[in-house]
């Protein structure tokens, strides 16, 4: 039997940095094939390759036995390979069949489509109906339009880019039957992830990268997640050492916090409850887009909320604006790095400025002190080994996991009584990741209350006292972390967000 | 092929150097412009740029430098605060028609009283004025959500029309034999904007210009409200994560606008021009804008920058006079100088790079 798609000594080299070494994989018809490495370990670069967006330097691709190189990715798409990528590029105001119209070279007439997309839809166990507007769908069936987008030109082998990261451990396992069902029917599926039980769990083979190079090739199903993980990280790595927590006193409580959505489809907040105590860490999980940068804008006091429900140590917090809570303890740190936590095309020392000017005492009567700041971010840059040459350059030359680094040590070392943080590990590679859980939890030791919002469930049950979940804007009940099932937490999460379970 | 590829961080060389280029750029394809239209290309340029400062009649030229640079660097200053922070106030000219109004009448209402404090109340009631009606679009913006471009710009015709009837009426000259206009406050002793030293063009609204530039380099360098409106420009959600008010700073990047507007029309009414008249204003106003840019929107440059701008007004009407040159070939040359200005300042962002395109 000829490979599917066979890639020999594959290299792709950007300035000062080489992206895939010399790159081999091999995928069968029907495989379900793990690509597995950390962040820039090389996995975009080379199913971009693939997939025509980018072109190697050197090396053979082959299709079905032929020469394989594809100028564009219409032209990838016509070889039979479908894309599902992380990031979603849907309209939200338009509907389900209209956002796959788009994507199509020729598009049937409108109800053509319709029936088109119900049928494909139906045999896979995807229910989607295409007259619904994408604005108002959840992350899950938001996936389900571009996986069908893709199955709508019958591909020969579908790649997924790190598809579980938005989905509830319900709605993974329908993913799962669906992907087992297309590669029954013969569809290769290259499936990029990080997750290793997941790849444990579905794939058939797996190719290990790291900093470009393949590093082993295994049957996933026979490895142990520990030694996979070797592999990927190329040393054991150390997982965060946590203390029982001690519960002191209730630091932030909030009480019945109803928010209305700030745009068209923004996500309200409902009644959400909750309270923290010094020394404890309360992990918030939740599938995107389910209240958590509300939540967090809410906190970090960029969007006003009502009276009475916001207290910070006793004292109602709800119409105090960002800089009073910072004054007072409560600290926060949003997702999104570029843009939101700091300013792309700003120095470091003034992106330190940015939050840290009442606490750091980096501003006397509105006179700020740029000397001040140009140390306090050394000092970040020093206690959170950043990788920079120096606190003048811009945040945006700055790689997402040494910025990310920056961003939260800039709050951790004003030292807050109180730290929310959304996503703190998101695109951040495994060793970076552990240090910033490592600095979380000697914060909660050390007598401060955090609240990690997250939608990584392994990094909330490894570093949370408590947990809840975020789900169409409300918040569950928070339960103590340990002994947790994964339906319970899948429960919490809202289930499978009403879709039903693939009938097949 | 050429491509542009974006540079990790924005290069200060290169955001020193493009001002210069595009002056240069503007030298060459002026004079090709020159060229077309029948002159000696090298001829046009330096009566443009060399006879104001070094000319036969430099003597008369150079106070004129300051007499029509002052109003712009003034206007420039302000407009460039809200520039910065992403707060387009595009109507500087009728906030300047209006400081002057306000100013001139403030003086006009206790004419003939001579009184030491009438110039210091005609500063008030001019910066009033601008400020007032850059409060229009402001308070309409942080209200309503209205857009301060269309606003500001159309209450510019407001304040046009507002002038003429000013001048027609309630503000014009009882002694003047019935021709529109005010009365003339270079004749009102106590009212008059007179030069500091006779012969050097500096008067009050020349040290007001200094001490804006001064003011405004301070301010975005060492306070807090102009490390706010930097980041506001830069970031609008890190900003507001910051603890940046944008609607306040709305109120202040427009007031303070008009307010500096407000008194360069002040200053002109009561100095250079003398009179409110139907055709008061000559567009510094949106001449300002370009000034901003050219000066990066930053308070040293602007400075230099509204110097530039009025060298090419002043060699213009040089070039217009001696050379015969069409008056809409002298704006199409300051036209060019801002479209050049914008397009090399792509090159502060990205490099050029020339090879094969790469898709990525």
């Amino acid at each position: 039997m000829t490979a599917l798609l066979d890639l020999s000594g594959v290299t792709k080299a950007y300035p000062g940095v080489v992206a895939n070494d010399s790159v081999s994989l091999t995928i069968q018809p029907g495989e379900v094939h793990a690509l597995l490495g950390e962040n820039g370990a090389g996995k975009s670069t080379l199913v971009k390759m693939i997939y025509g967006l980018v072109k190697p330097d050197a090396g053979q691709m082959s299709l079905n036995g032929a020469s394989f190189a594809p100028s564009d990715p219409r032209a990838a798409r016509a070889a039979g390979i479908g894309m599902v990528f992380q990031h979603f590029s849907l309209f939200d105001a338009l509907t389900v069949a209209e956002n796959i119209a788009l994507g199509m070279e020729n598009a049937p007439p409108m109800r053509q489509l319709a029936t088109q997309i119900k049928a494909v839809s139906e045999t896979y166990g995807l229910p989607l109906a295409p007259h619904r507007l994408v604005g108002d769908l959840s992350a899950g069936e938001r996936q389900r339009v571009e996986i069908i987008r893709c199955l709508l030109q019958e591909p020969k082998l579908l790649i997924m880019d790190e598809p579980t990261s938005v989905l509830t451990p319900q709605e993974v396992e329908i993913l799962f039957k669906t992907l087992r069902k297309l590669s029954a029917e013969g569809t290769a599926i290259l499936y990029i992830s990080h997750k290793l039980e997941e790849i444990r769990a579905l794939c058939d083979a797996a190719t290990i990268l790291r900093l470009g190079k393949v590093v082993g090739h295994c049957i996933p199903r026979d490895t142990s997640a520990a030694e996979m993980a070797e592999l990927m990280v190329g040393s054991a790595l150390k997982p965060p050492q946590k203390a029982a927590g001690a519960s002191g006193d209730v630091l932030l409580e909030l009480r019945d916090l109803s928010l209305p959505p700030v745009s068209t489809f923004g996500m309200p907040l409902r009644e959400i409850s909750v309270s923290v105590r010094a020394g404890e860490v309360l992990g918030i999980g939740g599938v995107a887009g389910n209240g958590q940068d509300e939540l967090l804008s809410a906190l970090s006091g960029e969007v006003p909320v009502p009276v009475g429900t916001v207290f910070f140590k006793g004292d109602d917090m709800a119409r105090a604006h960002p800089n009073a809570r910072r004054a007072a303890g409560l600290l926060t740190a949003p997702e999104e790095r570029l843009g939101h936590a700091a300013a792309p095309d700003m120095s470091l020392t003034e992106n330190a400025m940015l939050t840290g000017a009442a606490r750091e005492g980096l501003e006397r009567n509105g006179m700020l002190d740029w000397k001040a700041a140009r140390s306090f971010a050394n000092r970040i840059i020093a206690d959170f080994d950043v990788r920079t040459p120096g606190p003048g350059n811009a945040a945006r030359s700055l790689s997402g996991g040494n910025l990310q680094k920056f961003v939260i040590g800039r709050e951790i070392l004003q030292r807050p009584e109180v730290l929310v943080v959304n996503q703190p590990t998101w695109g951040v590679d495994a060793s970076a990741a552990a240090a910033i859980r490592q600095a979380l939890l000697d914060l909660a030791q050390n007598g401060a209350a955090v609240i990690v919002i997250s939608q990584d469930l392994d990094e909330l049950m490894e570093i949370s006292d408590n947990f809840a979940a975020l789900n169409e804007g409300r918040l569950s009940a928070a339960r103590p972390a340990a002994g947790l099932t994964v339906a319970e937490i899948g429960q919490m999460m809202g289930g499978a967000h009403g879709m039903e379970v693939a009938h097949v | 092929m050429m491509r542009l590829e974006k540079r990790p961080q924005p290069s200060r060389a290169m955001a020193l150097a493009t001002p210069l280029l595009a002056v240069l750029a503007t030298m060459v394809f002026g004079g090709l412009l020159f060229a077309v239209l029948g002159e000696d290309p090298v001829q046009s340029i330096l009566t443009i740029f060399w006879q104001p400062l070094f000319g036969e009649f430099a003597f008369y030229y150079r106070p004129q430098l300051l007499v029509k640079g002052a109003p712009l660097v003034l206007i420039a200053m302000g407009l460039a605060l809200g520039f910065r922070a992403g707060i387009w106030n595009i109507g500087a000219e009728g906030q300047y028609i209006m400081g002057a109004i306000f100013g001139a009448a403030a003086a006009l209402v206790f004419y003939p009283l001579e009184a030491w404090w009438i110039f210091p109340l005609m500063v008030i009631c001019g910066g009033l004025g601008g400020f007032l009606w850059a409060m229009i679009p402001g308070l309409l913006k942080v209200k309503f959500g209205t857009n301060e471009i269309l606003v500001s710009l159309m209450l510019v015709y407001v304040a046009e029309q507002f002038l003429s009837s000013m001048s027609l009426g309630l503000l014009k000259n009882p002694e003047g034999y019935g021709f529109p206009g005010s009365r003339n406050l270079q004749q009102y002793a106590s009212a008059h904007n007179a030069e500091i030293v006779s012969g050097t063009g500096m008067h009050w609204g020349v040290v007001a210009a200094f001490i804006a530039v001064i003011f405004a380099y301070v301010l975005l360098t060492r306070h807090r409200l102009g490390f706010a409106i930097r980041v506001t420009g830069e970031a609008p959600r890190a900003a507001k994560f910051g603890g940046v008010n944008p609607a306040r700073l709305v109120l202040f990047c427009l007031g303070t606008s008009g307010l500096l507007a407000g008194l360069a029309g002040m200053f002109e009414v009561a100095g250079p021009a003398g009179q409110i008249t139907i055709d008061f204003n000559v567009g510094y106003g949106f001449t300002a804008i370009i000034v901003a840019f050219l000066g990066r929107l930053h308070p040293v440059g602007i400075l230099l920058a509204g110097g530039l701008m009025a060298l090419t007004y002043i060699g213009g009407d040089i070039a217009q006079s001696q050379l015969g040159l069409p008056a809409a070939a002298i704006q199409v040359f300051q036209g060019m100088l801002l479209f050049f200005l914008l397009a090399l300042d792509v090159l502060t962002n990205y490099r050029l790079r020339f090879g094969a395109a790469e898709v990525a």
